[in-house]
């Protein structure tokens, strides 16, 4: 997908303002995840899991090649098509090819992040293929025409009452239906796209080497159905999807539920080893079977030591959730597919630092996202890297530069730094917000008053 | 026993009666207060806008002006967390960083302390959790003890642990978020009359955001809130 990183200021300024029932949504969501990450949880040892789940995914990432060999292996040998892409336009081509030779009109999918961070539904319908999204969450954004706002729930910047509106206007449900209605009414119009399109493509949320399966987690069947009714189903697995052993996956599934939406494990779990009636595959299922796996900028991620880590995300949403800064403005206002904290650490990797600044300042440095991680990916740390990297190239604004260079003189110099202090006491309000940090503190906020002695000046008179 | 109390930039200039209140605080445990006079800045804001060499030299100058310090004690969670954690990184050297303590932690973790007096007695007070103290620092327990302990409510605020948004520049870097962040705390505000917190930070982003909505909420120093409850609030 495109990037709009640059103007998050201005996004999340306008979306506070402009849309304030966009932060009462989004908050409002956020917190009954969280409150279900803590009750799952709380029957489990959560320390001990995420421990184990973050040396899993590291002893993966580091032996990456071994693992994607066997399991390309795996699914050839149950007669799957494997193809490794490393750009966006390798997975076009990818598309192009199958819709040319099957003569594809019809396409369901069911949710992928990685579909979004590779454009695909543009790619498709610039092919005059018709793109039917299956998620319920999907779907509503689709019909709006909009980017997905969370990792895990799309649309969880809208309310019951947008999505009555828009189902509304598209689709005739009557102006007030229950939720109900409105599954209903999206139900009927997605059975008809399962049994008529060709196509089918999924993401994947696990790949597993020692068998070659992959696993896809979802609570409304929609995966399912995509994955088996039409005649080819694609699957788009990110490098970094991939487990070691079969034995590993059971725990990887509860961690990434428990983590996401607190359930303990998906409604429906796919595990998916080959194309149907395949010799010790699968006995139904679709004709063909084409798994691609997909680099976009992760070797280059891996090969990073200071950031790789930010590779084992399982893509559970949990950091999105917990994030006070994200929770004001849901995903927009990032400007690129993945939002929140771990958007703004695999973002930099993945599309460059100064495509997706100033994402890695978009944070308070709270930490809450570190407690929250199944994978223990160090987010606080690796944003603290990225903010280095852009300094270090010149990337952040002159005045912050300066600002900081005359705090350094002053701060090592007692003498300046005590002069400097009363003579700020004796600088009148309106002279203090010239300064444009001070201007910017003003927004939103009165300005302290330094206009009392110092604690230097208390100390020097005597403290009784 | 001797500590050196390290004011902080924002303590010397915002919070200076606070900062009195820690050194009476300290005295009347029978602790001498020294106070170097030619500490400064911890680094902290350059350190976490990622100007990582000019932190590196605030810290060398602080490491130097606490060399001899038996204790370090600063009434801040966050400007604690940097010597705590950072400087180590930094210097290469961790004898600042086992050697300082937030307040409380100070008060609670090193000098035993379990109750200051009851000078607190029928205060309603909401405790603001400083990101830094509660996730860097685990200090969670302690000053909620102290002030309980006191006589004072601490009246339960669902949001008392969620980021405050003052942030250090993300506060005048993303200026709306940070206030939206703010008024999520405003906005969830049980009735108390004060509101303590151990970080100046977030003391001056919480007060100015109430001042420029016109809420009238007192917002205090933890510093303070402690030697009012020694003190009796005399």
């Amino acid at each position: 997908m495109e990037v709009h990183s640059r103007d998050y200021r201005a996004r999340a300024r306008s979306i506070i303002t402009e849309t304030p029932e966009v932060r009462e949504a989004v908050t409002a969501a956020t917190q009954t995840f969280v409150e279900h990450r803590l009750e799952a949880f709380a029957e489990c040892d959560e320390h001990a899991l995420s421990g184990w789940a973050e040396r899993v995914k590291s002893h993966a990432l580091t032996h990456l090649g071994d693992y994607l060999e066997e399991a390309e292996a795996r699914l050839v040998e149950r007669g799957a098509h494997v193809h490794w892409a490393e750009t966006a336009s390798d997975v076009h081509r990818i598309f192009e090819t199958i819709v040319n030779e099957h003569g594809v009109q019809r396409v369901v999918k069911a949710k992928s992040m990685l579909s979004e961070e590779l454009s695909l539904n543009p790619f498709l319908e610039g092919c005059g293929v018709e793109v039917f999204e299956t998620d319920l969450g999907e779907y509503i954004i689709q019909l709006l025409g909009e980017p997905p706002s969370h990792i895990v729930g799309p649309s969880i910047h809208k309310s019951l009452d947008d999505t009555r509106v828009i189902f509304h206007e598209r689709l005739g449900t009557p102006r007030d239906a229950s939720p109900e209605r409105l599954a209903e009414a999206a139900r009927e119009l997605l059975r008809e796209a399962f049994l008529t399109a060709e196509l089918g493509v999924s993401g994947g949320n696990f790949l597993v080497a020692e068998t070659g399966s992959i696993a896809l987690i979802e609570n409304e069947g929609n995966i399912r159905l995509s994955t088996s009714v039409p005649r080819i189903h694609v699957a788009l697995v990110g490098i970094e999807k991939v487990l070691p052993r079969w034995a590993d996956l059971s725990t990887f599934l509860q961690v990434t539920a428990k983590s996401a939406t607190g359930q303990p494990v998906g409604t429906f779990v796919s595990i998916i080893q080959g194309p149907g009636g395949s010799s010790g595959g699968e006995p139904d299922g679709p004709e063909e079977l084409h798994v691609v796996l997909v680099d976009n900028g992760r070797t280059r991620l891996l090969a990073d030591p200071e950031v790789w880590e930010a590779l084992r995300c399982v893509r559970c949403g949990a950091c999105l959730n917990i994030c006070p800064v994200y929770r004001q403005t849901g995903g927009h206002a990032y400007g690129y597919v993945y939002s929140g904290p771990i958007g703004a650490v695999i973002g930099p990797g993945l599309v460059g630092l100064e495509e997706t600044l100033p994402l890695p300042f978009a944070s308070s440095a709270c930490g809450a996202c570190a407690d929250v991680c199944p994978v223990r990916i160090p987010i606080p740390h690796l944003l603290h890297v990225w903010r280095q990297r852009a300094v270090e190239r010149g990337l952040t604004s002159d005045v912050e530069r300066s600002a900081l260079r005359l705090l350094t003189f002053a701060a090592t110099r007692s003498r300046v730094f005590g002069w400097a202090g009363r003579m700020a006491a004796f600088l009148p309000e309106w002279v203090l917000r010239r300064f444009p940090l001070l201007r910017d503190w003003s927004i939103g906020r009165e300005t302290p008053k330094v206009d009392g002695p110092s604690f230097r000046e208390l100390w020097d008179e005597g403290i009784e | 026993m001797r500590v050196s109390l390290f004011v902080t930039c924002l303590g010397d200039r915002f919070f200076a009666d606070a900062a009195a209140d820690a050194v009476r605080l300290l005295r009347s445990l029978d602790v001498e207060v020294d106070f170097p006079k030619n500490q400064t800045c911890c680094g902290q804001p350059a350190w976490n806008a990622g100007h990582v060499p000019q932190a590196r030299q605030m810290a060398t100058h602080t490491a130097a002006v606490f060399a001899d310090a038996d204790y370090v004690v600063l009434p801040s969670g966050s400007c604690t967390a940097m010597l705590r954690h950072t400087y180590p990184r930094l210097l290469e050297s961790s004898a600042v960083a086992e050697r300082s303590y937030e307040l409380a932690e100070f008060l609670v973790d090193v000098l035993g302390v379990t109750e200051l007096g009851r000078g607190l007695e029928g205060r309603r007070l909401a405790y603001h959790h400083g990101c830094h103290a509660l996730r860097e620092l685990g200090v969670e327990e302690q000053p909620v003890r102290l002030l309980e302990s006191a006589g004072a409510a601490l009246v339960p605020w669902e949001m008392d642990q969620e980021c405050c948004g003052f942030g250090g520049l993300f506060s005048v870097k993303t200026p709306e978020v940070s206030v939206a962040m703010a008024d999520r705390k405003l906005d969830t505000l049980p009735d108390v009359e004060t509101v303590v917190s151990a970080d100046g930070g977030c003391l001056l982003h919480l007060d100015g955001r109430a001042r420029r909505r016109g809420k009238p909420i007192r917002f205090q120093s933890l510093a303070s809130a402690l030697w009012e409850a020694r003190d009796g609030g005399a």
